[in-house]
């Protein structure tokens, strides 16, 4: 990691008001990011369908262990990225607040699906619009539900988020704008007529 | 094509069954409330009917009519094959007595869709095990799907955060998100109505 010159860049950890940040303090807070991005423990809060749509992320097509978040602790007080996937209910808000009340600090909170995001399709009695009115949110990953490249992409912008150290909230964009890009989505089915058997 | 269970309705019991009606299929039996669980209890023991399935239990809210309520049952035979639906108004103009029998004693099903049909219409099942609220939570007030429910009115049971701008948090703007949500505007109906 660069220039790392012997211990002082230890000594140097503790940042006092006014030094800012020495050459050596940020190389190291550098490397302290880049550890915490590269190995988040999820607790993965799934209450409805988005819940299909996260085992299909961690299976071995669009894997999420290549990122490093592999490791899914199903106990707040070992995980740092809480996974909301899904509905959360007025019945449920408390109990979503608890655990991400119990989780230790540094904590990042994904927002996986519009019902999480934002309440999705669901504007009633029953449902709480967005798990932002309850906790904190750092990624909002919209869809319903998303596909598993958008989830990874959350992924990453939480990952790049966690590296600058940058707490506000970000929402996953689709990369190509369909308005624009006239060739998506277009399938070719079958190449060639005599091809077929 | 379950027109025969009419007709076997009809004949077993003819003092309560007030009217039938089918359409494309959907036989219909309109009751008296006081014989429900006798109608249900014949259509499932009876060896001609053997209506082992309860499809699904659920109510309907007329306020102009009087009695208010609806109590809608599906029955479905997996053996034989056939379906019946059996309706049932109960309920003063208020809601405050909706009273009927309850059906857990002959399918174990009709337990949470009893559940369900109080928790969001207020009908109150005589003799069930543990009725209570099933989707929303046990202090709620009110009963949601009643027609004299206000649509926009939200029971948060723990207070939304204490956050600037909480219906619109960065990176979105006035322009983006969801400007045709109602949780987002008029949360509480009028903007000076206290909740």
């Amino acid at each position: 990691m660069g220039e790392l010159t012997g211990n002082s860049a230890l000594r140097t950890e503790t940042l006092d008001a006014g030094e800012g940040a020495g050459f050596a303090t940020t190389r190291l807070k550098d490397l302290l990011s880049w550890a915490q991005k590269y190995s988040l423990f999820m607790y993965p809060f799934v209450t409805a369908c988005c819940g299909m749509e996260f085992m299909s992320v961690s299976g071995p097509r669009f894997d999420f262990s290549r990122f490093g978040a592999e490791a899914p602790r199903f106990s707040p007080r070992q995980s740092d990225l809480l996974w909301v996937v899904g509905t959360i209910t007025q019945k449920q808000a408390p109990i979503l607040r608890r655990i991400y009340e119990q989780m230790m600090e540094p904590k990042y909170v994904l927002g996986f699906g519009t019902c999480a995001s934002c309440g999705g399709f669901y504007d009633n009695y029953a449902c709480v619009a967005g798990i932002d009115k309850i906790i904190p949110c750092d990624v909002y990953i919209p869809g319903c539900p998303p596909r598993p490249e958008g989830v990874l992409d959350g992924l990453m912008l939480l990952q790049d988020k966690i590296q600058r150290g940058d707490r506000t909230p970000g929402i996953v964009k689709p990369r190509r704008d369909p308005a624009s890009d006239q060739n998506m989505g277009v399938v070719t089915l079958r190449r060639n007529k005599e091809a077929a058997p | 094509m379950a027109q025969h269970l009419v007709d076997l309705v009809r004949q077993t019991f003819p003092a309560v069954v007030l009217s039938s009606h089918a359409q494309h299929g959907d036989e219909t039996v309109v009751l008296a409330p006081s014989a429900w669980l006798e109608v249900h209890r014949f259509l499932k023991t009876d060896p001609r009917v053997q209506m082992d399935m309860l499809a699904d239990l659920t109510a309907v809210d007329y306020p102009d009519r009087e009695p208010r309520f609806e109590v809608v049952s599906h029955l479905h035979s997996l053996s034989l094959g056939h379906r019946l639906r059996l309706k049932a108004a109960v309920g003063d103009s208020e809601g405050e007595v909706v009273e009927i029998a309850t059906l857990t004693g002959l399918w174990a099903s009709a337990n949470w869709l009893e559940r369900e049909c109080f928790d969001m219409f207020g009908v109150k099942f005589v003799g069930h095990p543990d009725l209570r609220r099933i989707l929303l939570y046990p202090e709620f007030d009110g009963h949601p799907l009643r027609k004299d429910y206000p649509a926009n009115k939200i029971q948060p049971l723990i207070p939304f955060r204490d956050v600037d701008n909480i219906e619109k948090v960065a990176p979105f703007g006035v322009d983006e998100g969801m400007s045709f949500g109602r949780q987002t505007h008029d949360r509480w109906g009028k903007p000076d109505e206290t909740n």
